[in-house]
């Protein structure tokens, strides 16, 4: 059977993906935007269709703690949150990596409460950044799918848990044609996980995760274990190690669906731009709408879109941004008391680089706030304007802000 | 299963955590006229042992509490339905001695 093109929301281009990866557990809690994810994965575990088993649980933290409990005896496990699922499940968000677990996790990205709001930002998954996890960020409904099977490989191969961002209701709730591959040729891309580093065995049992001092130490048994520091350093080399694995696993998919996202990051109009628009998701895809406009008009714009916020990709983005006069960073997050953290990361790894662009930073869309096109345009009229007369720092621009009370 | 050490893993053994004992500011004292085992002189009850979170309760008749990795939780003492544990401050005891080779924590 070939794949076959159908109209699908990105909730449900997430769904497939799962079932495309014969994931075998999953547990959620439903919350919105990512709930149709988990309804239809339930609808296909009660029809049969996905033989997996699905735990319904009381709250998010359940959620990911049921997988954790499956991944440690080697099952392929799933969940999805948003927002304050992701902040309620947040103690064991730290647990999985830290106990190397290769779950998988979609994140319908949500406004963080108070007040409370359900619509896209990517302040959720921007303030778990630091857990250790694989963070991808799609641009459309397609790449939601093709991730999401991308990232069992790449969670098994590295023995890290990684989460599939994607914008809610912009991605999650808007239909678009999405191409569903072959089972095959996902079986063939994605083979079983064979590799589990914690079995759980009742003859044979573990400790996992057990109290760990600073320093290493020999258990009763004389082996010596690692002490915090060697398990923390050991866990970030292998997310260093997903530089090099997240693009060859995109080029493995590739050659075995016909598609590849550009691995770390990916660009439009770059190679003789003046102006680089960066962000992540979905409005970097409608930056290259923007960016074609402008050039229209004379201002040689191009768009440079992160797939991958962890790890960060700093050696593809000072590459592809050196002798740049201007980049121009879209935030739907911040870190509040300092700048949106896309900006802040960029910043910090072109600091000293020779050829290096000055980096503007704009927050937007918070609470679901529009970004339009035009908004976006006008915005990169400014920072070019402003950088013609000699800036080279300046403080962060709320885009759109209606601090006067109209409406 | 070959080990990882990448993680922290061990295999469950007495002592994993060192002499816990030591971190006892209580400690559960059996009185054996009121033990439902030791009166019956058979196996029996054991709810101390059953509900002792450490696995510091050996069964008999009565049971046996190993006091060099006793926490001095108290649940022993809450859950016995005759009573027959009491926690008593460990000042009026002193410390608990050391095993030999167990590394204090």
């Amino acid at each position: 059977m070939a794949a076959i093109t159908t109209v699908m929301t990105g909730n449900d281009a997430a769904a497939a993906a799962v079932k495309l990866a014969r994931v075998q557990v999953i547990a959620a809690y439903p919350i919105t935007p990512q709930s149709p994810v988990v309804e239809q994965l339930a609808a296909w575990v009660e029809s049969g269709e996905l033989p997996a088993e699905y735990v319904p649980v009381e709250s998010e933290h359940s959620a990911m703690t049921v997988c954790i409990g499956a991944s440690t005896v080697g099952a392929r496990t799933f969940t999805a949150t948003s927002a304050n699922g992701l902040a309620y499940m947040n103690e064991q968000v730290w647990w999985a990596p830290g106990a190397r677990l290769p779950i998988v996790m979609c994140i319908a990205n949500r406004a963080m409460a108070a007040p409370w709001n359900v619509l896209n930002d990517q302040q959720d998954s921007m303030s778990v950044r630091d857990a250790g996890w694989v963070q991808l960020y799609c641009r459309n409904n397609q790449e939601i799918l093709d991730t999401t099977v991308q990232a069992y490989r790449i969670a098994e191969r590295l023995h890290l848990p990684v989460m599939v961002c994607y914008d809610g209701f912009l991605l999650s709730h808007t239909m678009m044609p999405v191409s569903v591959p072959d089972a095959a040729d996902i079986d063939a891309f994605l083979p079983k996980f064979t590799d589990p580093w914690t079995i759980v065995d009742p003859d044979d049992p573990r400790n996992v995760g057990p109290v760990t001092l600073a320093d290493p130490r020999a258990d009763a048994e004389g082996i010596v274990s690692p002490g915090y520091m060697e398990v923390r350093a050991h866990h970030q080399r292998a997310l260093l190690e997903a530089l090099d694995v997240i693009p060859e696993v995109d080029a493995e998919y590739g050659a075995n669906v016909g598609r590849t996202w550009g691995g770390l990051v990916w660009d439009h109009l770059l190679d003789d731009a003046e102006v680089v628009l960066v962000a992540a998701g979905s409005l970097a895809m409608q930056m290259t709408l923007v960016a074609e406009t402008l050039r229209q008009e004379g201002v040689k714009a191009g768009v440079l879109g992160i797939r991958s916020y962890r790890p960060f990709p700093v050696d593809a983005l000072r590459e592809r941004l050196a002798g740049r006069p201007l980049a121009l960073v879209f935030d739907k997050a911040l870190s509040y008391g300092y700048e949106g953290p896309i900006c802040s990361d960029l910043r910090g790894s072109l600091l000293g680089h020779e050829g290096a662009p000055s980096v503007f930073g704009i927050v937007c869309g918070l609470g679901g706030r529009d970004v339009t096109p035009d908004a976006i345009a006008d915005a990169t009229r400014r920072a070019v304007a402003d950088a013609r007369a000699g800036k080279r720092t300046r403080a962060t621009e709320w885009l759109g802000l209606k601090l006067e009370g109209t409406v | 299963m070959d080990e990882k050490r990448e993680i922290s893993i061990s295999r469950p053994a007495v002592g994993e955590a060192g002499a816990t004992g030591q971190w006892r500011n209580s400690r559960p004292v059996m009185d054996s006229t009121l033990c439902l085992a030791a009166k019956s002189g058979r196996v029996t009850c054991q709810i101390c042992w059953v509900h002792c979170p450490d696995g510091c309760i050996a069964q008999g008749a009565g049971p046996v509490i190993d006091l060099t990795y006793c926490k001095g939780c108290g649940i022993c003492a809450q859950e016995c339905p005759a009573h027959a544990i009491e926690m008593a401050p460990e000042a009026l005891h002193g410390t608990c001695e050391l095993t030999e080779g167990t590394e204090v924590l």
